[in-house]
Formats: structure tokens, C-alpha cells, sequence
């Protein structure tokens, strides 16, 4: 599938000074036609778009809106400027959730990352019972949170778990009850959420090294290039668009981090473990306090968009950058 | 053949011009979160209450309050809300019934005598603008721990300690004996109701009126109200480990099953023991936090979202008329292990633990709970702030201004 393959199907054969060149022209040639036949797919499209500009943006600005009024349970007009910011960054709850949130994001996104990479690349080496492996991996990936956090939770009870069972067998020593204190309940997520993701990370990047071109393989064993300085070097940024995706998902199921901890610890002990969307679920529903909960989403969504946006103008450069060096 | 089809679809007419003497029973759904054991019984009273005058109640009930109060609210706001919730009087529905969204059971209520068999404390907290909004079912007293007879003769203790210092000495004897002196809960409410009976048995029933109902800064600050801080920070050597996040009745279970000594609880944890099986003053003993000259108390009631259906809204009459109900109040409690709201009852048939709690309210010794007069907004906070303290306890000045600070934010 390299650059210089005649497998695509290209408008005639034009003969160029380069493969890649003649590409490039194929390319422009097929653009223009494209964009007649684009107009219908649009005219489509055009009943999802106006769903989607009026509920979810729409939703977006009035949740914008609620979070500048001083509503409780139900919404009112009344103004009240940037107060209920004021409150909300006050309150030590909030503080705790945005400090989780980004040892969750740390630990479990760069967790699932790197031991999804390792169980890939070993299993793309032992091909005997591949498949049995593979589906082993990935299932707890089809759990649901809930259950996740649960059978963590029930992992980790010291009277009832693993703690529990190796000491009955002797071995007294053994400690395992993270969630019951409050400097280690946050890494006891930590652990549930990689042991959920690893196998999907996994999973998207044995799909991206079975594409790998198997030439490179011999090439770097007659150069005699250590296997390990092979992947780093070579694989590892080819497989980028591959890992840049499973960046993105994984980074998505963090922020919206909820259901795991309440099956996990329900914010506790105190309140160490919680983060923010349990924090404005807590607020919109329990406490009574809408002002309070729509001004947190406000804040989760403008950090958001401040990681997101700049990554996207970034691409969006470079991939211009490319369009008009050719 | 034609007079014998004719007769057969005369007889047909009639029989169904009959059916609706035999109506199905009205269904009503009814939101709560009364899961545990003895919960069930109780609500089982009231189920049957409610079959013999043709109602079904189609139970729709969430463990833990909190998750059932979300339920709710998100039914609420979307438009769809159950015809009944079981929730606090006080200023827990304050605001929705403010926003007009709930219906009045004034007149069912006046009709069955409430207005003057609820005492005026109770009478004001389901008052709204003047009318009857809320069918309060029962008081709960929490001002009770609740132990387990053998283990305290197990550990030597000969009688219930009547100062903190003698319960710190007996919680060392269970310890010494190897079993676990305080059942634990580790939920936020749990440790905040835990931490109210600490504190109205340090400064009192008025001091604790003081704080709460009128939010008065220099009792907070006093010395009293720090005392309290450090008992409730004290009992951390005394509980089980594994407490984080156990459901209430689990805790009591440990009490039950002998293998802790006692447990800070309101009294709904009597339940769990007659659904166990054993009696007060015999299996268990039930005494006030040392010092206290009153009790904490809570009311459950039944609040009505206002539905377009005029069944539902029969039904939901029906109810509110059932729950005044004086036999239905004592056979409730008996289950749930509360006691009736109702003064004109007779409470003879209730244990020896719910007399103590009548007394109370009789003699006038009473507190409302903090759920009472807070709202769901400072009572988030609150639980935050001593769910958090417990787990990692800074200075007492700390939390107390934390505290200040939750009393201020309305």
C-alpha cells in the first residue's frame, strides 16, 4: 500500500516525471468533479445539520446562558453575572474533580497507550493463538462501567477481596484496599479504567502494525538495528495516525468519567475520588442546583475546546501547508 | 337460534353494563427509596391499606435517597413526574412546591383531623402558603446508637455509658475484646447524621436549634461546637475498616450478627433488627448519645406532583387520607421502627426505644433535622464538607469555618 502503488483507481494512467506527481494531478482532476456530485450528499445531510446546530449547540448556549442566572431546581431569568463562577471555584469539590480529572487523563490515557502498544506488538509476534488472546483482551472492554467499578470495588475490599483471600492463605503482608483511602482511591480508578481500556487500545493498534509494510523487517535485520530501536523509531510514527485516534477516544471517555467512580467509590472517601461530571450530574440532580451544575459543564466545555481547537487549527495548517507544497 | 343468539348478547350487555362495580384498581406509582428489609415490610402496611380502597401502589423505589431524589428530579423536569414521592418535610420540596408544580391535599388533611393531631412543628414544615402540601407517615428519631446486647456483656460493659468519657472507656473494653467497638457507614449522610447526635448530645437541643434552624455564627464558634469537632474526629480509632461507601444496613448487620458493639443510627435501624428476628431490651439495647436532653427528629412524608389524570389525582387523595390514618401510622412504625406523627394515637403497642423518642416529642425536646431547615443545596455542601473531614481531618478551625461558610450560602 505504499505511495508508489497502481492499486487506486485513478482517472487514466497520466504519465508524469514522478509516480507521486502523477498522483497529485490524478487527484486534482477527480476534485473537480467531485464537487458536482457533492451538492446532493449535502441537500441530505441538511435535516441532521439543523438537528444538530439547534439541540446541540443550541443546548450548549442555553446551558452557557443558565450558568451566568442564580437557578435552583427549575431555570430562571435572573442574572446574576459571573457569581456562580466564583462559587463554583470556590467550592473545594470542584477543586479536587479538576485535579482527578487530570491525573485520570495522565495516568489512564498514557497508561492505556503504552500497555495497548506492548500487548499489540507482543501479540503480533506470537501468532499461535492469536485470536484467543485477542478476544481475551477485549472483553473487558464490553463491560459496562458499572459493572467494572463494581467487581474492582469488590477486588479491592479488604474484607472481602483479594486482600482478604491472600491473607487467609497465609501471606499476612499482602495490602490491597486502595479505595478506602483517601491519597489512593483516585489510583484504584485509575486501575479499573486501564484494565477497561488496554484491550481497545490494543485491539486499534494491532490493526495499525498489520499494515506495516514487513520489508522494513528485513531491512533493519541486515542493518543489524536492534528490534526495540526498530519499533520506537520506525514503526511507532507510522502507526501515529493510528495511536492519534485511540488518543482522541480514550481522552473522550476520561473527560466524561462518571459511571465508574460512583460504582467504584461514589466519590468517596469524603470526597477525593470525584470528578467533574459527577460533580455537575450531582448538582443538576441531587443538590438542586442548576446555576451550579451549567456552570461547570461551561467550564469542561471551554477547557475542552481550548486543548481541542488549537490541535485542529494545527492540522488544518499542515495539512494546507502540504496541499500547496505539492 | 335467533332468540337464543339475542339472549346471549342480552346477557353479555348486561354483564359488562356490570363490570365497572368491579373496576381494576386504580395505579398509583409512588417514588421511594425504601429498599432494605424492614423498609418493605412497612411499606407493605400501606400497600394493603391502599387495596382495600382500590388503589394499587406500583412501587417505583431507587436504594439510596440521594439516587432516588435525582430520579425524580430529572422526571420532574422533563415533565413526568410520579403522582407520589416519599420525601422530608421542611425545605427538601420547598422550591418545587413554590414553582406550583405540586398538588395541596389541604382539605383530605383538615378532613382527617391533621391540623390538630400533627404538633405545630411538624404542621409548619408541610404548611406551604397557607395549605396542607405534604402527608407526613412518621417521625424518626436520631439521636439513638444502637448496640448489641452480647457483645457488651462479652467486652464487661454492665450498663450504657452516660458521658462521652465513659463510652470512649467501654468502645477500649470492645476493643480489648477483639471485636469492632463502632459499626461504621461510610456515606456522606450517614456520617453527617452521625455527627448531628454528637453534636446536639455536646451543646444541647437549644444549641443545636440555634445552629441550624437559626443559623447563628457564635454558637458555631463556641467551644461546644468544637468539642464535638473532636469526638466525632475521636471515633476514627474506634470503627471498622472497610467502611468507605457501606450501605447503612450493613452496618447494622455487624451490630446484628454480634460482631461490632454498637452503631450511631436513627432509628429506622430498628427495623433491620425486628426483621431479624430480635427485641429490644433482650437481643439489643437502644440508648441517647450520652448527654443528650433531646432528640434529633425527621419526618417522612408524602409529597403529590401535581398529574392531569383524575384517577391519579383520586388516588393520590386516597393516599394522603390513608397515611392519616391512625392505625395505619402504628402498624407502619412498628415495622419501620419510627414512631406515629399523629399525637392522638395510641403508642402503647410501639418498643421501648420509640417510647423514649415519644417522650421526647411530647416534653417539647425536640430538633428538626438538619434536611428540615437547610436547603438540598447546603445539605450537599454540608455533606461535603463532614464526608470530607472525616476522611481527611484538617484543624477543627478549618472546618469550622468551612461550616460558617455552608450556613451563609443559602
Amino acid at each position: 500500500m505504499g505511495i508508489g502503488s497502481r492499486s487506486d483507481k485513478g482517472s487514466g494512467n497520466l504519465p508524469g516525471p514522478t509516480p507521486l506527481a502523477g498522483q497529485v494531478r490524478r487527484i486534482a482532476m477527480g476534485e473537480r468533479r467531485r464537487v458536482g456530485r457533492v451538492a446532493v450528499p449535502m441537500l441530505a445531510l441538511l435535516p441532521v445539520a439543523a438537528i444538530v446546530v439547534f439541540f446541540y449547540i443550541g443546548a450548549t448556549l442555553w446551558t452557557a446562558g443558565i450558568s451566568l442566572t442564580d437557578s435552583r431546581l427549575l431555570p430562571t431569568g435572573k442574572f446574576i453575572g459571573l457569581t456562580q463562577y466564583q462559587r463554583l471555584f470556590a467550592t473545594p469539590v470542584w477543586q479536587t474533580s479538576l485535579v482527578n480529572l487530570v491525573i485520570l487523563a495522565v495516568l489512564v490515557i498514557g497508561g492505556c497507550l503504552v500497555l495497548g502498544t506492548l500487548l499489540a506488538i507482543a501479540l503480533d509476534r506470537a501468532v499461535r493463538f492469536e485470536n484467543s488472546f485477542r478476544t481475551i483482551f477485549l472483553y473487558p472492554y464490553a463491560l459496562s462501567f458499572v459493572v467494572t467499578g463494581l467487581v474492582w470495588q469488590w477486588l479491592m475490599n479488604p474484607g472481602l477481596g483479594l486482600q482478604a483471600t491472600a491473607q487467609q492463605l497465609g501471606w499476612t503482608w499482602f495490602v490491597f484496599d486502595w479505595p478506602q483511602h483517601r491519597e489512593t482511591a483516585i489510583y484504584a480508578v485509575v486501575l479499573a479504567g486501564l484494565w477497561q481500556g488496554a484491550g481497545f487500545v490494543m485491539v486499534l493498534m494491532l490493526a495499525g502494525l498489520r499494515g506495516i509494510d514487513q520489508d522494513i523487517w528485513r531491512a533493519t535485520r541486515i542493518e543489524g538495528i536492534p528490534v526495540t530501536r526498530t519499533y520506537w523509531s520506525i514503526v511507532l510514527p507510522q502507526l501515529s495516525p493510528t495511536i492519534a485516534t485511540a488518543l482522541i477516544l480514550l481522552a473522550m471517555g476520561v473527560i466524561r468519567t462518571y459511571d465508574l467512580v460512583v460504582a467504584m467509590t461514589n466519590g468517596g472517601p469524603g470526597t477525593s475520588t470525584s470528578v467533574p461530571a459527577k460533580f455537575i450530574i450531582d448538582n443538576l440532580f441531587g443538590r438542586q442546583n442548576l446555576g451550579l451544575a451549567t456552570a461547570g459543564a461551561t467550564v469542561m466545555l471551554v477547557t475542552v475546546l481550548a486543548v481541542v481547537v488549537p490541535i485542529a487549527y494545527a492540522q488544518n495548517i499542515r495539512a494546507a501547508r502540504r496541499r500547496n507544497a505539492l | 337460534m335467533h332468540r337464543l343468539g339475542l339472549s346471549v348478547f342480552c346477557s353479555v350487555a348486561a354483564l359488562s353494563c356490570a363490570a365497572p362495580a368491579l373496576a381494576d384498581p386504580i395505579k398509583l406509582e409512588v417514588a421511594n427509596s425504601w429498599t432494605s428489609g424492614g423498609e418493605a415490610a412497612a411499606k407493605q402496611v400501606i400497600i394493603d391499606a391502599l387495596a382495600k380502597k382500590g388503589v394499587e401502589w406500583v412501587d417505583s423505589s431507587i436504594a439510596g435517597f440521594e439516587s432516588a431524589n435525582a430520579a425524580f428530579n430529572s422526571r420532574l423536569m422533563a415533565g413526568n413526574p410520579p403522582p407520589v414521592k416519599a420525601a422530608i418535610a421542611g425545605l427538601d420540596q420547598s422550591e418545587v412546591i413554590g414553582q406550583g408544580l405540586m398538588t395541596d391535599i389541604d382539605a383530605t388533611a383538615k378532613a382527617a383531623g391533621a391540623d390538630k393531631a400533627l404538633p405545630k412543628l411538624l404542621l409548619d414544615n408541610v404548611t406551604f402558603d397557607g395549605k396542607i402540601y405534604e402527608a407526613p407517615i412518621e417521625f424518626h428519631g436520631e439521636s439513638m446508637y444502637f448496640y448489641s446486647m452480647p457483645v457488651f456483656a462479652k467486652a464487661g460493659i454492665a450498663a450504657p455509658p452516660k458521658t462521652w468519657d465513659e463510652m470512649f472507656a467501654d468502645l477500649d473494653k470492645v476493643k480489648a475484646a477483639g471485636l469492632i467497638p463502632v459499626a461504621w457507614s461510610g456515606q456522606g449522610w450517614q456520617e453527617v447524621k452521625t455527627f448531628n447526635t454528637i453534636l446536639l448530645s455536646v451543646i444541647g437541643t437549644d444549641g443545636f436549634n440555634k445552629v441550624y434552624t437559626d443559623k447563628d455564627e457564635a454558637t458555631v464558634r463556641s467551644p461546644g461546637f468544637a468539642k464535638a469537632v473532636d469526638i466525632f474526629n475521636k471515633l476514627h480509632n474506634y470503627i471498622q475498616p472497610g467502611s468507605e461507601n457501606l450501605n447503612w444496613n450493613d452496618a447494622t448487620a455487624m451490630v446484628i450478627t454480634g460482631k461490632a458493639a454498637l452503631q450511631f443510627e436513627g432509628d429506622w435501624a430498628k427495623g433491620e433488627f425486628v426483621n431479624a428476628k430480635q427485641t429490644p431490651g433482650k437481643d439489643y439495647g437502644c440508648e441517647f448519645a450520652p448527654g443528650s436532653d433531646g432528640t434529633i427528629i425527621i419526618s417522612d412524608v408524602f409529597a403529590f406532583p401535581k398529574v392531569k389524570d383524575a384517577d391519579q389525582q383520586k388516588a393520590q387523595q386516597i393516599l394522603a387520607e390513608t397515611v392519616f390514618d391512625p392505625k395505619v401510622q402504628v402498624d407502619f412504625s412498628l415495622k419501620k421502627g419510627s414512631f406515629p406523627v399523629r399525637a392522638d394515637v395510641d403508642t402503647s403497642a410501639l418498643d421501648i426505644c420509640a417510647q423514649k423518642d415519644v417522650a421526647m416529642v411530647k416534653a417539647g425536646k425536640v430538633a428538626p433535622e438538619q434536611a428540615i431547615v437547610l436547603t438540598p443545596a447546603q445539605n450537599g455542601t454540608l455533606t461535603d464538607l463532614i464526608s470530607q473531614y472525616f476522611a481527611a481531618p484538617t484543624s477543627t478551625d478549618a472546618f469550622v469555618d468551612g461550616f460558617v461558610a455552608m450556613l451563609k450560602n443559602a
